[in-house]
């Protein structure tokens, strides 16, 4: 398998993550699959960013340690990747920083001030550069710059390129495929997407990384794909002006992590009890509390399927790639509005703000179920007792009828009541809902399997490890085997995707195995536990490495 | 109200059927049926259709106001009803979202909410049940009860001075600004009926008798009075504020009725209705949004 890693780095503010998207684009204008892990710490001038690229002719979602070439705006971007460093990776250096290294050094300060351009145009030397290494043409580079850059700088960066590009020398030649190219998009992006397609019509959130991009490109968008995007005071505020939205009619989401579903807990309560559909994007990072903001992790499994006061069915679903995400967004979202059940979308900072190719002819059109909405026949009851627990919808407005959600204990219409026959015919309700939403789920794709079935060997994940777990179970001939929902948990898939696992390695993002524990919830045999808990994701090397353990 | 009246409109079909746990005396039933008479009048003034009023209940005695009338409504938790009616008025700009509120529930669990919602104009009407204590929970004290009450959390006595909530709503950017009391109850009416047809955020603090756990009648009865014409310039930020300081909560003085303060600006929703407007297609929108990423 044809693949390439470059590893660009630099202080916070210098553009690396613009930088790392552009090296992605030049890859994929030549047909390749495409993958970016982004490192930053949280702070905006100064520190350590770097972004690992990796480009195959496969479809990937995982990095690897080592990389071919290694792009340094500083000291740091050297000594702190030495490991990722082996015999044949050339090092392109900005020799107005670096003191100490081997490689193309350029002299970026000149080159700018020559160019008369701004300092930030020095991705645009370290892209030329790249381009010149990787023995791409010179016009892919300056289509990858016209694509990026706007129109009043574009002279500027392609000027500055050409002299990175002069200035380093052919190293190895990266043959272009014979394909069509692919976009490359985050998680977030194809979230919100996914949501639009899902039916969205307003999206309200509050800052809070990794979902703020979300809540940028939705704003950014927001005229195009014709949604109302809203930033209320806080995010108790954002789940109760979801909730008032979709009280009346329009199809609301939220998107938060875990300090600020912290805050939401009251209203995801009240979202069962007056179910009121809301489908919540919830992206996890590292805690606890504020924890390490821009970094990843899987610790928050347990925190969604029981946040709140109270019982209620809930649906929480959790992507694991851009194809999954566009399409279990769309699905959260339009089945929270079919069974008025809140919807939970679990990401984490390594699939929301990581960036992959993005293949929309891959993604299998998810179902169209469409909410049980009245027929204005009779007197109007918002908490109606039918079979499947649904009652219909209607919203205020409505000739005809008096729409009464409620907080408290309620009858069919939605007065309070305590009345032992009134409480435990809404208990019995809401939970009928919940199986029907199960049983409408056994038809949907809620575990996938990868790989061969007779293996002996099975890893289980769940999220955004999935694509380093394919990848490393083909060194072990493993199957992977990823639960995409993970309430109501879909006991009869899992069951059957399980028959014959042999030896099992769980791999997670977390110190304490929280799908190994949902899962001995649920009576299964998680096997054996393989975590991470350093804020970072996978590397598949070291992921094989790991594996070895249990499978040696 | 007579059990006779004829079902339908105007108000007498909007009384509900639940049964009505308030103490005798209470100030919540002059609230209650102020904003029946309130709805049912514009109703038939304005042409307004029942269907299009929607009420919000915070948690507390007040709440529950919300299961009494036939009327939409969300009850939802305490303190937070306010972005909830935001939410809705966003949803659906024909409709008229009124939010009852408690003094605990909106001055101490949900104040930022109501701070903000008066910066952004938000066009709704939020009415204070104004007891001065927390009713449901048996007598605490609560942002706007006077120094020295004493509640069951509080026995010693409170020694802080209470909010003048007005004074905050002109203060954040309220576009309306009325104050009313349960035993006027006419005025109470013209008060709600106004506040409901500003196009904008209007905030109505009404002070409500709790019969049972601060019984403030003879108080008010004495330094209550109703605002004559011209005696406020309503335009005027200075003049509003000056009548708004001239009872703070605290100190013995003469209580002002009516309406301080009533100016025209923006809408917050305005600008958010464009977006959603018509059925666009939304599937081919993202469509188009994909292939510009190409
Ligand atoms: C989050 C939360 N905290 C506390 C309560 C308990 N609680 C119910 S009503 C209430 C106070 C009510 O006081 P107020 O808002 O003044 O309403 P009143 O009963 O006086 O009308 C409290 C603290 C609650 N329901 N929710
Ligand atoms: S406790 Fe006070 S506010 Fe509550 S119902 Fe009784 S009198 Fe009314
Ligand atoms: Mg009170």
């Amino acid at each position: 398998m044809t693949e390439y890693s470059v590893l660009i780095g630099g202080k916070a503010g210098e553009g690396i993550n613009t930088a790392g998207l552009s090296i992605a684009g030049l890859f994929s204008r030549l047909g390749y699959r495409t993958y970016m892990y982004f490192d930053y710490p949280s702070l905006i001038r100064g520190g350590h960013n770097f972004a690992i690229i990796r480009a195959s002719e496969r479809t990937i979602g995982a990095h690897r340690t080592q990389v071919d070439v290694l792009l340094a705006f500083d000291q740091n971007s050297i000594d702190n990747h030495r490991q990722r460093v082996h015999d044949a990776t050339t090092v392109v250096y900005d020799a107005s920083q670096v003191m100490r290294a081997e490689g193309y050094g350029l002299p970026l300060d000149r080159i700018v001030e020559e160019e008369k351009a701004p300092p930030i145009t020095g991705n645009s030397a370290m892209l030329g550069a790249l381009t010149r290494v990787a023995g791409i043409g010179r016009e892919v580079l300056e289509d990858v710059i016209r694509g990026s850059v706007p129109a009043k700088h574009l002279e500027a960066n392609l000027r500055v390129a050409g002299r990175g590009y002069d200035a380093a020398g052919d190293v190895f030649t990266v043959e272009p495929l014979e394909r069509p190219s692919l976009p490359v998009l985050t998680g977030n992006e194809v979230t919100g997407l996914g949501l639009v397609h899902g039916g969205l019509e307003s999206y309200v959130a509050y800052p809070m990384t990794p979902t703020s991009n979300l809540l940028h490109f939705l704003a950014g968008h927001a005229e195009d794909l014709a949604i109302k995007v809203l930033h209320p005071e806080n995010e108790i505020s954002v789940i109760l002006m979801a909730l008032g939205l979709a009280y009346a009619g329009e199809k609301a989401a939220v998107g938060t992590a875990g300090g600020g579903f912290c805050l939401m807990t009251e209203g995801l309560s009240l979202a069962g009890m007056s179910e009121i559909p809301v489908t919540i994007v919830m992206g996890q990072r590292p805690g606890p509390s504020t924890g390490m903001p821009t970094y990843t992790s899987q610790t928050d499994l347990h925190f969604v399927l029981n946040a709140g006061q109270g019982e209620f069915p809930r649906l929480v679903v959790a992507p694991g790639d851009l194809a999954e995400t566009y399409a279990w967004s769309a699905t959260a979202l339009m089945l929270s509005w079919r069974y008025q059940v809140p919807a939970i979308i679990l990401t984490d900072k390594t699939l929301a703000e990581g960036a992959y190719s993005f293949d929309v002819g891959a993604i299998i059109e998810p179902p169209d179920p469409e909410p049980v909405l009245w027929d204005g026949t009779g007197e109007y009851r918002r908490y109606a007792r039918t079979e499947d627990g649904v009652s219909p919808l209607a919203f205020p407005g409505r000739e005809g009828a008096v729409v009464k959600v409620s907080s408290y204990a309620h009858d069919e219409i939605g007065f309070t009541t305590e009345a032992v026959e009134g409480v435990t015919a809404l208990q019995e309700k809401m939970f009928r809902k919940g199986e029907s939403l199960k049983a409408e789920l056994s038809t949907y794709p809620t575990v996938r399997s990868y790989g061969p079935r007779d293996a002996g060997k099975t890893i289980i994940c769940w999220g955004s490890e999935k694509s380093a777990c394919i990848e490393a179970a083909e060194r072990f001939g493993a199957q992977v085997v990823q639960p995409l929902v993970l309430a109501p948990f879909p006991a009869r898939q899992w069951k059957e995707a399980m028959i014959g696992a042999g030896k099992v390695a769980c791999v997670e993002n977390n110190a304490t195995g929280q799908l190994a524990r949902l899962l001995r919830q649920q009576g299964f045999d998680p096997g054996r536990p393989v975590l991470k808990h350093d804020g970072r994701p996978f590397a598949v090397d070291e992921l094989e490495a790991r594996l070895l353990e249990v499978f040696a | 109200m007579s059990p006779q009246q004829p079902a339908g409109r105007p108000a007498g079909g909007l009384i509900s059927p639940a049964e009505n746990t308030w103490c005798p005396g209470c100030g919540n039933f002059s609230i209650e049926h102020m904003m029946k008479s309130a709805i049912a009048e514009l109703s038939e003034e304005e042409g307004i259709p029942l269907e299009n009023f929607v009420l919000l209940g915070g948690i507390g005695c007040h709440g529950k106001l919300v299961d009494y009338l036939n009327v939409n409504s969300f009850y939802g938790i305490h303190g937070r009803s306010v972005p909830a009616a935001t939410g809705i008025r966003l949803a659906n700009p024909d409709l008229k979202v009124i939010c009852h509120v408690g003094d605990g529930d909106i001055f101490a669990e949900g104040l930022d909410h109501l701070i903000f919602a008066a910066k952004r104009n938000s066009d709704i009407t939020v009415v204070v049940h104004d007891n001065r204590v927390y009713g449901l929970t048996t007598g605490q004290y609560t942002p706007t009860s006077p120094t020295g009450f004493k509640g069951r959390s509080t026995p010693g006595g409170i020694t802080e001075h209470p909010l003048n909530p007005l004074e905050v709503m002109l203060a954040t950017g309220a576009t309306h600004i009325a104050r009313g009391y349960t035993k006027k109850i006419r005025q109470l009416k013209d008060l709600f009926k106004e506040a409901i047809m500003h196009r904008g955020f209007s905030f109505v603090d009404v002070l409500q008798i709790c019969a049972t756990y601060f019984n403030l009648t003879d108080y008010y009865n004495e330094h209550a009075y109703e605002l004559r014409e011209g005696e406020v310039d309503t335009g005027q930020f200075e003049s509003a504020l000056g009548k708004i300081r001239e009872w703070d909560y605290d100190r013995d003085a003469p209580i002002p009725l009516g309406t301080f303060y009533s100016v025209e600006k923006p809408v917050y929703e305005e600008k958010f209705q464009a977006l959603t407007a018509g059925k666009p297609d939304r599937r081919a929108l993202v469509r188009k949004v994909l292939e510009e990423r190409r």
